[in-house]
């Protein structure tokens, strides 16, 4: 990801990356290399966003970065009001989606940030689960004139392989498969892939969706599971309500294409509580592999 | 540009904007009534803009960051021809795009939309370094309200503006010290504020807000690094009699005998 922002700032002197405090040991190079087209804010996640509408609105091509809620929930005013509704280039960078920093506490767990950036009219939503697709989702979204806001967390799919072409509102197909599809937002799709490879063994081939952009979401591609194969699962470190597999229920309900088979996993609507790594509060929130696999097994019973 | 009287312009802004809420039953006249003096100095004496390509380039920026009082703002782009004042008449009605609180939308000359408060001074901080880093010559000009004060985003933009040297940003606060329910100071106490914005690194300057030969001395103060703040000691709903200090006026439409009343007493004032 970083490699797309030194592209992007080496090749337009527009671009602008602002973080409010946080980045140490990722972005001294970038400040040192494009010392002007970096800015540190401090600890004021709102007068970064109103920062950046302005410099947006006078024609700069804006990423902002924090973690976890900062970034968004701390100013979602300032995203909503000035950045949204005047449809400035502005992308926002969350790092530590879902349980990311697991161990830090609520305050750390960005759980819900899917669900109400989802509700910002003129948004895009980019969940990326591998490397690969964080990388072309920034150049992606520098191109848009629009407000993007860019979910990175801590895991990502094991994959090698660089797909031919990302666009956003696109899905990337990580496993092909016709008997059921496992549709994942962020690096939790690696749960599904975990998923889909031992499904093998019980003779049911799944297929498994990157639905790296939530939003628009790649409607195309939830219109073929429903027809193609028995059922969608849904997977997301978020809450269940409003986030990846709300979005997909909707989908099916506005085209008309039910599924056999529908589940979405998330977080039960609820904070957590304890803490723990990424993985571990993944088991606590009933969101791994292992519970995928149930239940599609008890699907093709 | 520079084509009006300062006087006649904020009567006529004055004027315009009793009409718009009256016929529109919005609300926030003593706040319009309050910053009238100092829109029509901006637009009369100190803004560089074209009426006629309203996004030249050149153009000093304004943002008006307590959005309810946009209705002020409509009237002074009218009278200067960013649009028809014909078009006034549509504020707050079903379907216009002049809403109570200020809009961009469709609407040439209006920089942002607020409505919100707290807004105003960040965005103009960014227009502000935008400028700087680019070398463009033009001022920013954010208008807030003493109210306003209370949202912690100003804060947070007051240190970034002074921090960044944005010698190009001038904040005026319409310091009429009176707030949503009661007074600012009984709400949440701002002085002392002279004292509050030197130590955060600002040029300061006190003065009458309804004066236009002050407003037009003042607004034209720049430092060489710091950025400026005028605190425009001005009179919530001034030039109407029964309407000035009174809160209720925040709120209340005139109608009937009160507008009649209102728009008599604007009429005769001398410019």
């Amino acid at each position: 990801m970083l490699e797309a922002l030194y592209d992007l700032a080496s090749s337009n002197h527009d671009v602008m990356l602002l973080t409010a405090d946080l980045g140490y040991g990722v972005f001294e190079k970038f400040e040192e290399m494009y010392s002007d087209q970096f800015l540190n804010v401090g600890v004021a996640e709102q007068n970064m966003m109103g920062v950046a509408s302005g410099l947006a609105l006078e024609g700069k091509i804006i990423f902002t970065y924090s973690i976890g809620n900062f970034p968004t929930l701390r100013c979602l005013e300032q995203i909503r009001n000035d950045a949204c509704y005047h449809d400035l280039n502005i992308n926002i960078i969350a790092s530590g989606g879902g349980y990311s920093y697991g161990g830090l506490g609520m305050s750390h767990h960005a759980t819900e940030d899917l669900s109400f950036m989802r509700a910002l009219p003129g948004i895009t939503i980019v969940a990326p689960s591998t490397e690969w697709e964080a990388k072309n989702a920034v150049t992606c979204l520098a191109e848009q004139q629009n407000v993007g806001y860019l979910r990175i967390d801590k895991s990502k799919v094991i994959s090698n392989k660089n797909y031919n072409t990302f666009k956003l509102g696109k899905s990337i197909t990580l496993r092909k498969g016709d008997d059921i599809t496992i549709i994942a937002a962020g690096g939790i799709a690696e749960e599904a892939v975990k998923a889909s490879d031992e499904l093998i063994g019980d003779n049911i081939k799944c297929r498994v969706l990157s639905m790296h952009t939530v939003k628009p979401i790649d409607e195309e591609a939830i219109i073929s599971a429903c027809k193609e194969t028995k059922g969608i699962v849904s997977i997301e470190e978020n809450n269940i309500v409003g986030g990846l597999g709300s979005a997909i229920a909707e989908v099916c309900m506005d085209y008309g294409v039910i599924p056999k088979y529908f589940h979405r996993f998330g977080i039960k609507d609820m904070y957590t509580t304890i803490v723990g790594s990424q993985s571990y509060l993944r088991g606590e929130s009933g969101i791994l592999s292992d519970n995928i696999v149930n239940f599609i097994r008890k699907c093709f019973l | 540009m520079l084509h009006k009287n300062s006087k006649e312009l904020s009567k006529n802004i004055r004027l315009n904007a009793v009409r718009m809420v009256n016929r529109g039953g919005s609300s926030h006249i003593g706040s319009v009534l309050s910053i009238a003096d100092i829109l029509a100095v901006l637009y009369a004496d100190i803004m560089k803009y074209n009426a006629k390509k309203p996004k030249w380039d050149g153009r000093d920026r304004f943002i008006l960051s307590k959005g309810h009082a946009g209705a002020g703002v409509y009237a002074v782009l009218a009278e200067c021809g960013f649009f028809e004042k014909a078009k006034l008449l549509d504020h707050f009605q079903n379907g216009s795009v002049f809403s109570g609180h200020v809009s961009d939308k469709s609407i040439p000359g209006v920089e942002l939309s607020t409505g919100a408060l707290g807004h105003g001074l960040p965005v103009g901080s960014g227009m502000a370094l935008a400028a700087k880093l680019d070398n463009k010559q033009h001022h920013i000009f954010v208008l807030m309200s003493d109210g306003e004060l209370n949202e912690g985003s100003n804060w947070e933009a007051f240190l970034f503006s002074a921090h960044h040297q944005l010698s190009n940003l001038t904040a005026i606060i319409d310091r009429n010290r009176i707030q949503s329910i009661r007074s600012t100071e009984l709400t949440v106490k701002l002085e002392p504020l002279v004292e509050k914005f030197i130590s955060f690194g600002w040029n300061v300057h006190e003065i009458d807000g309804h004066d236009h030969q002050s407003l037009k001395e003042n607004l034209k103060v720049r430092d060489r690094y710091m950025p400026t703040v005028i605190i425009a000691n001005t009179i919530k709903g001034k030039g109407v009699s029964f309407m000035e200090n009174e809160v209720e006026w925040h709120y209340r439409i005139p109608l009937d005998e009160f507008f009649k009343q209102a728009i008599r007493e604007l009429e005769i004032a001398e410019i």
